[in-house]
């Protein structure tokens, strides 16, 4: 089981390409069609990642980081979560492409294999962007009253953070 | 409000930085992770392209169809009320395997059209059903099989093993989706 985790990456391209050539795919251009989004993607996420990394390295360099993360420690201790994460808790909610300057700036800081970074990039491939994703299917719906909408989803969201940082410490 | 956000952390951060004299150092630091981030996006770029054609490949061969299959028994228990409309249920699949395969720009206007669709034999107009909760719960903490940005930004990142996060990620999603609806069914009697 662990042999396969750690060897997923070739054993999904793997699966996907057979996959793909038993169903007559021509693997070859479809590969290479899809390839050139990826270039338009990366352009895309460009000025996002540059605007959270910028703001996340001052607030770092000038030291304001060290008393936030003394402020919130008290409170994140509940559920586990190191302190140093909290910066890509607060954002993830908001914006998924600020979240993604800071998960790459806290994995730049830590190691993206060190406990931090387990637990980062575990939180980044769990949930999505809750206040987005309400802001607009419940505005182009005219719904107002979203009840108890945020609840649930905040709740879910703490609860994949929560599992985030158990299932990191058997991977570490 | 992601707008107050950057603006606290960086004003906030100069701020600070300035006063407790550190400010040669954080004119350093903003004019490096201008460079560090280029370097990012040049070392995400290969990866990006690679998972994007390999999604690509799922795609096209029919993988989303096969997951529609998979996924049908299970919307039945969640969403009671709504199964039985098609025009619910067609474009929230689509919406649901979409993210699934990691297309979340494909996802977005699948997902509006299931909110329009519900909103239409919503007895009470403008106030959220208890089927709509959960469809917005369920897009929140979606499993994405290949969470590719993730994986990419982590190569890019110098990790030993970029993928060794995605059978902890979707475990991680799979119980805070299971958490989610149920979080909504102890809910929705309160409000």
């Amino acid at each position: 089981m662990s042999y396969a985790i750690k060897a997923i990456i070739p054993i999904i391209i793997l699966l996907i390409i057979v996959y793909g050539m038993l169903k007559n795919i021509k693997v070859y251009e479809c590969f290479v069609e899809g390839a050139r989004d990826g270039i338009s993607i990366c352009i895309k996420i460009f000025p996002y990642l540059l605007a959270m990394i910028i703001a996340v390295t001052v607030f770092r360099e000038s030291h304001a980081m060290n008393y936030f993360i003394a402020l919130a420690k008290p409170i994140v201790k509940i559920i586990g979560l190191p302190p140093e994460l909290v910066p890509l808790a607060l954002v993830k909610p908001l914006s998924g492409s600020g979240a993604m300057g800071i998960f790459a700036e806290t994995l730049k800081k830590y190691g993206a294999d060190s406990y931090i970074g387990l637990v980062a990039s575990i939180m980044m491939g769990s949930t999505e962007t809750i206040f987005y994703t309400i802001t607009v299917y419940y505005g182009a719906a005219g719904i107002k009253k979203i009840r108890h909408t945020l609840w649930a989803a905040v709740l879910a969201d703490i609860t994949a953070i929560i599992m985030a940082v158990t299932f990191a410490k058997f991977i570490i | 409000m992601i707008n107050y956000i950057w603006f606290i952390i960086i004003a906030f951060g100069i701020i600070f930085g300035l006063v407790t004299g550190r400010g040669e150092i954080v004119s350093k630091a903003i004019v490096n992770s201008t460079a560090s981030t280029v370097e990012l996006t040049i070392e995400l770029l290969g990866l990006m392209c690679l998972w994007c054609g390999i999604m690509r490949i799922a795609q096209k061969s029919g993988l989303t169809d096969k997951l529609a299959k998979i996924l049908k028994p299970i919307l039945r228990i969640i969403f009671k009320d709504s199964f039985k409309n098609d025009k619910i249920m067609t474009p929230m699949i689509m919406n649901l395997t979409s993210n699934m395969m990691g297309l979340s720009n494909a996802a977005t206007p699948f997902g509006i059209e299931t909110m329009n669709e519900m909103e239409k034999v919503n007895p009470v107009k403008g106030t959220a059903t208890n089927d709509m909760a959960k469809f917005l719960v369920l897009n929140a903490a979606c499993i994405q099989f290949i969470p590719t940005s993730v994986i990419s930004i982590r190569a890019a990142c110098g990790s030993q093993n970029p993928g060794i996060i995605i059978i902890p990620a979707i475990i991680t999603t799979g119980i805070a989706a299971f958490m989610g609806i149920t979080y909504c069914k102890i809910l929705e009697r309160y409000f």
